[in-house]
């Protein structure tokens, strides 16, 4: 499971905000951290933003902070809003053209096609099963467990 | 039977303190009303025999209610397994639920806690649950409570 660079960005970006809802960051401040251009991470954060995730502070001291409910806004709140994770509405050549094997030209029998989309729509059903599943707040709860761990 | 908890955005509600223990005959009734509410399906044999194999306190089998102003807000239900699919003894909760207007008070935390320990006072040190996944909210919940995906694949066919 891959998932896309302005995805990771976002769901990083909502987990720093989320850790501390009452605190504003700059958009540099937040880029430098995560070693992004700003540019590239205020268009992210301009999605959030147009989302209500977060809150833009315009003028001199501005900046963002969360804006969401970290008990109910699920991971997969966040990465639909910049990806999808395709499920397919039944298997089929349709489907599995869908799919990145598929779309780089390889020519297949209907039934291997078919058989393939199954599979993948099971996988692709799991994952969005497992990003529905796990909040902000949850996340947040795993990342001081993987903090205790270390 | 993992209830279902209705969508939405409701206000977070204060911590409801809840006594937790095992059940008794008693609370029979409540418990199959707070299922009819959750479920539309009143069961009232099917809990009949699930208080004679899990109630008063069996071992590994647990049967537990939260009680609350003298009444049943919610139940759990769990039993320790011994060695299927090749694992060791762990605690399975397979019922959970709370009256809908009980909900958010932390009493599914309590429940869920109070069956792990005595999970843990049979030597079990591993909790398990498989419920629908297109069940988002108590996948949630169980998510809150810090369970992570287990290592089996759950698989069926037609027959």
């Amino acid at each position: 499971m891959k998932l896309q660079k302005n995805t990771v960005l976002a769901l990083y970006s909502v987990l720093e905000f989320a850790a501390n809802p009452g605190r504003q960051y700059s958009a540099a401040e937040v880029a430098r951290k995560y070693r992004v251009s700003p540019h590239h991470l205020a268009k992210v954060l301009r999605t959030l933003g147009r989302a209500g995730l977060v809150g833009a502070v315009r003028g001199v001291g501005g900046g963002y902070r969360f804006a969401g409910n970290a008990r109910r806004l699920t991971l997969m709140d966040v990465i639909e809003l910049f990806e999808e994770i395709s499920v397919p509405r039944r298997a089929g050549p349709r489907a599995a053209r869908r799919h990145p094997g598929a779309e780089q030209g390889v020519a297949a029998p209907f039934e291997l096609e078919d058989a393939l989309g199954v599979v993948l729509k099971e996988i692709d059903e799991i994952a969005k099963a497992t990003f529905r599943s796990i909040t902000i707040d949850t996340m947040l709860k795993l990342v001081e467990r993987r903090r205790g761990a270390r | 039977m993992i209830s279902r908890k209705k969508s939405g955005n409701p206000p977070v509600r204060k911590a409801v303190q809840a006594r937790v223990r095992d059940a008794r005959e008693g609370d029979l009734e409540q418990v199959i009303e707070i299922d009819t509410v959750v479920t539309g399906l009143r069961k009232a044999e099917y809990w009949a025999d699930i208080l004679l194999r899990y109630g008063d306190g069996r071992r590994q089998r647990h049967f537990l209610v939260a009680e609350a102003a003298d009444r049943i807000e919610g139940f759990v239900i769990g039993e320790v397994r011994d060695w299927e699919f090749g694992s060791a003894p762990c605690g399975w909760v397979f019922a959970i639920s709370v009256r809908p207007d009980a909900r958010l008070g932390g009493l599914g935390t309590q429940m869920l806690q109070a069956i792990c320990d005595c999970f843990r006072r049979e030597g079990v040190s591993k909790l398990r649950t498989i419920l629908s996944r297109d069940n988002p909210l108590v996948l949630s919940f169980f998510r809150s409570q810090g369970m992570m995906a287990a290592p089996f694949i759950p698989l069926e066919k037609d027959l």
